[in-house]
């Protein structure tokens, strides 16, 4: 399964919607996107796993590669994600202390990080 | 013996007329149909639908690693997988684990604690010399350790001068 990536600024954020698995294959795909919208000067960006099916470490270290890349600008990285099996990945790595993570992305793009 | 075989002989020792076994060349697309074999034999042995994607996430995560080091120290040489189902309590009803064994050819790649997963301990490593793997890299593979003891209790992870393994196992049911 491939890895699915949009885009959207909405309320001064950058939303990532990621969809399909996030793992060795797919991730550097993730990893340059998240590379070109802090190029892009795109400091304050929402990952939406919601669509995720499958998240591996490499995943991880991509995201937090991108948390390091925009705390570099003073920026945040926030995700948004319900699901019990990927929840469970951030838990067992301590991940879940270093990502502020919301239920929705409503609630996303209205927090204060 | 060829290098292929060997890496079989790694892992063959222990396998039953069940197993199955996948042989791969460390490119990280494979990964993905470890993956689902796994989950697929899993399901067909009996190991309980809840475990299954743990089954799923500590299979990719041992090819993960393996593909990392095959690719950076013996790009040649297949990764292997052992799928089997065994009597590990010798109790005669019929097999109790599913067991997996991911093994790999690099010698000395289980990590110390700050070491850097994966990173060959072994002297006189060429590649290691020309083919350092970046500060990311070596996030990556700590986190891919920490995801598997975090995630699998029966996990035993060794290294020798022929290569490593990886082995999981899980419980049966009604097999």
């Amino acid at each position: 399964m491939d890895l699915k990536l949009e885009t959207r600024d909405e309320n001064g954020r950058t939303i990532v919607k990621v969809g399909g698995e996030i793992d060795v294959y797919t991730a550097p795909k993730l990893r340059e996107q998240l590379v070109e919208l802090v190029g892009a000067g795109k400091y304050h960006l929402i990952v939406d796993m919601e669509d995720v099916d499958f998240l591996d470490s490499t995943g991880l270290g991509v995201l937090v590669g991108g948390l390091k890349r925009v705390r570099a600008h003073d920026g945040s990285l926030r995700l948004v994600c319900t699901q019990e099996r990927i929840l469970k990945i951030f838990r067992i790595t301590g991940l879940t202390k270093v990502f502020p993570i919301s239920d929705s992305v409503e609630q996303a793009v209205t927090a204060v990080d | 013996m060829d290098a292929q075989s060997s890496a079989v002989g790694t892992v063959a020792k222990t396998e039953s007329a069940t197993a199955v076994l996948l042989r791969f060349t460390p490119q990280p697309e494979h990964v993905r149909t470890a993956r689902l074999v796994a989950v697929a034999h899993a399901r067909r042995v009996g190991v309980e639908a809840g475990l299954l994607d743990e089954v799923r996430l500590a299979v990719g995560e041992a090819c993960s690693r393996a593909v990392g080091l095959h690719q950076r120290h013996c790009p040649g040489e297949p990764v292997v997988v052992v799928l089997d189902a065994v009597d590990e309590s010798d109790s005669a009803s019929g097999a109790d684990r599913f067991v997996v064994t991911v093994a790999d050819k690099v010698s000395g790649a289980v990590p110390g604690p700050r070491d850097g997963a994966g990173a060959p301990v072994a002297d006189g490593d060429a590649e290691a010399a020309t083919g350092e793997p970046d500060e990311e890299e070596l996030d990556d593979a700590e986190m891919g350790l920490a995801v598997l003891t975090g995630l699998v209790d029966d996990l035993d992870i060794t290294s020798g001068p022929d290569g490593g393994s990886v082995r999981m196992g899980w419980p049966v049911k009604d097999f």
